[in-house]
């Protein structure tokens, strides 16, 4: 038994090996992956009970209103409100149900005057419902009176609509898009800060506990932190797989996506590749200041600049693109590189970017990783063995 | 056999010059100690060895070429600066180290629980390094250098910190890796502990070896002998080519007894030694010379060549400031090797 040589790619896989088994099997990552799913399920399911608020009203007739219950409908109709209506035997016992909510609202009398009673106030649906029915029944009542015929007058006035020109068309966002914007845009960010948190710490904590020499006795630094950069990146990346997995079963298990033109689909697999583009560009520059520091408490004064540059895109984007995806910020915060991850899947999922907006952010998303990668490495390299206090900038990138 | 050579390095840390044409070779098999005070440049030597630092100038080459990668990861490393992952378990972490240095899963794992037993952490294999007791933690340290099966072992001051059980464990292990075939270079402090394992020594001083070589050649640049018996020394004179020795330079040593600090009595009773120190140019059994003399004097209980210890030699070529003595021995190690 003896050591052989050792490709740089298998290096790479065991130091990868190493960050993945130990942070998959760590409570942090247990804990914040289950908080992810329990809040994506419960939101989802919030969602839902809140937007099936709008199920039918329930009208009593009785009195001389008994009878009345297609006009009523029609009324409601016409105002766009779903009701239904039943006969109530009296007042009395129509008041009792209004009591217990069985029913929205009593119309106890048509005629001279339409009216209704309800428990504690009027509903806005109601009080439309039963103001349009009001003009309809004095309407009805004049044209009776003139000798007129009320059916037919109503039938036209309910075919009559204008014709609406619209000379640029808003494009329709519905909620679903909206909602799923917001969450890809805080799951983007709340994941993309997490795992290059953890790039940064996981740099450090070799430096502290002084293993990283024993490491370079046998690693070349660039081969350590690319194992640890993929390692921690596929942890991330699986979290997510875990999170917007589950935030897709729910949505499609719940139905809350039926009236949505919202391509979950799709909205997931780029969320999927814009955590990767992220991941790489902020984790290798997170991986290369962190490295100049040597103790965790000193984390956050290299990497200030970019957690910076993290969070500006994403409070724009967050707060703007899901209401104005076409705001001019937006588009342009959605394509510049550094900023594009957290704002362009935002728009992806609002369906409001355009596909070159889309090939031009991923392109420059991608190109500017070589860049990181080469800047990181020397960093790194030149700081990395440098224990004690915090390595110049300028002496990590002047080393050769 | 291949030798471990280690050539001219130079290394300077901004203004401050950390080596200075380092140069020593370590043979295979051979238990090469490393002394010198602090900042005298060990730690920086042995991290240029592995390749974890680089030099300015020189090189360090093993079996005649210039060590790369592929041979540096045939090393056992202990660095000066202890480090492991805290938070990993013992077996994890040294499975993870062999794997490292190219060992198959299964062959970390059979060298991972053979190391762990050898230094007597078997039942710590599943405890975090952070839990371990400093004791502990150096084992697993030692056996993080040797989990890869290494062809060089380089430790960086593997005994401090150990307690006498775990002095003795460790000293068997340098020995046994030596009768191995294996070069083994590691620094310390402890200079008995050094001049008892080791089969040559080097002193080094502001980044350059002073002195090097077997314990044995360095003690025959002039001899002492001590003599037990004769009421006193007058007799010394009448022997040509050696004299009294005049208590050694207590300016450079310590005041705590060394073989040469001269007692006026024992606490026997008995005559305090005379010691006598040989003078240049004196005839090689200027030894039979002394005895005879001294024997005419009355009986002889103890007749001895005095050996100056490690500590007293390393005292003496550290606060030295005449380099000449010190090429002298450098090259009289070379000579002996060529």
């Amino acid at each position: 038994m003896s050591a052989r040589a050792l490709p740089a790619g298998q290096a790479i896989r065991l130091v990868a090996g190493r960050e993945i088994s130990t942070r998959v099997r760590s409570k942090g990552f247990l804990w914040v992956t289950a908080a992810f799913v329990a809040v994506i399920v419960l939101g989802g399911l919030v969602l839902k009970l809140t937007s099936s608020t709008s199920s039918p009203s329930t009208v009593g007739l009785t009195g001389s209103a008994a009878g009345s219950g297609a006009q009523v409908v029609a009324a409601a109709k016409a105002v766009g409100v779903d009701v239904t209506t039943k006969d109530v035997a009296d007042e009395a016992t129509g008041r009792e149900q209004l009591e217990h909510g069985d029913l929205d609202a009593l119309v106890t009398s048509t005629d001279p005057r339409l009216t209704v009673v309800v428990h504690s106030k009027v509903d806005d649906d109601v009080s439309a419902v039963f103001g349009s029915l009001a003009q309809q029944l004095e309407l009805s009542r004049a044209i009776t009176e003139l000798g007129g015929d009320p059916s037919a007058v109503a039938q036209q006035v309910a075919t009559a609509s204008p014709d609406i020109v619209v000379i640029s068309p808003e494009p329709k966002r519905d909620g679903g898009q909206i909602v799923a914007g917001i969450a890809v845009g805080i799951l983007l960010f709340i994941s993309l800060m997490n795992a290059g948190q953890l790039v940064a710490q996981g740099v450090v904590e070799e430096k502290t506990s002084r293993v990283v020499e024993l490491l370079l006795a046998t690693l070349r630094p660039w081969q350590l932190m690319a194992g640890k950069v993929l390692g921690i990146g596929a942890v991330g990346l699986l979290q997510l797989v875990v999170v917007v997995g589950a935030a897709a079963i729910t949505a499609l298990s719940i139905g809350v996506l039926d009236t949505s033109s919202l391509d979950i689909g799709a909205v997931a697999v780029w969320a999927l590749v814009w955590f990767v583009l992220g991941f790489l560009t902020f984790s290798l520059l997170l991986a290369g200041l962190a490295s100049l520091v040597s103790r965790q408490e000193d984390i956050g004064s290299v990497t200030g600049p970019v957690i910076t540059a993290m969070v500006v895109p994403y409070v724009v984007g967050i707060s703007i693109a899901p209401y104005a995806p076409d705001n001019p910020v937006v588009r342009v915060l959605s394509i510049v590189p550094f900023a594009s991850p957290f704002v362009m899947p935002i728009r992806q999922a609002l369906g409001a970017a355009e596909p070159w907006e889309v090939a031009l952010s991923l392109g420059l998303a991608v190109a500017v990783i070589p860049l990181l990668v080469w800047l990181a490495g020397r960093i790194y390299s030149n700081a990395v063995m440098r224990v004690g206090g915090r390595v110049k900038l300028s002496d990590a990138l002047s080393r050769s | 056999m291949p030798t471990l050579e280690i050539d001219s390095l130079d290394k300077s840390y901004g203004p401050t010059r950390a080596l200075r044409g380092m140069s020593f070779d370590v043979r295979a098999g051979e238990i090469f100690g490393f002394v010198g005070s602090n900042g005298a440049g060990k730690s920086t030597t042995m991290r240029i060895v592995l390749g974890v630092l680089e030099a300015d100038g020189g090189e360090v080459r093993w079996d005649g070429s210039p060590i790369d990668a592929d041979t540096r990861r045939r090393i056992g490393y202990m660095p000066e600066e202890r480090g492991l992952y805290p938070r990993m378990k013992v077996a994890d972490q040294l499975v993870y180290l062999a794997r490292l240095h190219g060992l198959s899963a299964s062959d970390a794992r059979a060298s991972m629980e053979r190391w762990t037993h050898t230094l007597g952490i078997a039942e710590r294999r599943g405890d975090e390094v952070l839990k371990l007791s400093l004791g502990n933690q150096q084992r697993v340290q030692l056996a993080a250098a040797l989990v890869h099966e290494p062809d060089i072992l380089v430790l960086d001051e593997p005994f401090s910190g150990l307690d006498p059980v775990a002095v003795d464990v460790m000293s068997g292990v340098l020995r046994e890796a030596a009768d191995a075939g294996r070069p083994v270079v590691f620094s310390s402090h402890q200079l008995e502990l050094v001049e008892r394992i080791s089969d040559r020594v080097g002193i080094v001083k502001a980044g350059s070896m002073v002195a090097v070589g077997g314990i044995d050649l360095r003690r025959t640049e002039h001899r002492r002998w001590s003599v037990v018996g004769p009421p006193d020394d007058a007799w010394v004179g009448a022997v040509p080519g050696v004299r009294v020795a005049t208590p050694v330079s207590t300016a450079t040593s310590a005041p705590t007894s060394t073989p040469t600090s001269i007692p006026t009595s024992t606490a026997s009773g008995r005559p305090a030694p005379v010691v006598v120190d040989e003078l240049p140019g004196a005839a090689p059994d200027v030894d039979q010379a002394l005895l005879r003399a001294a024997l005419a004097t009355g009986p002889v209980h103890e007749f001895s060549l005095v050996r100056p210890s490690l500590a007293e030699l390393y005292r003496d070529v550290v606060a030295s400031d005449d380099p000449v003595q010190v090429d002298d021995a450098v090259q009289a190690d070379k000579e002996a090797h060529a």
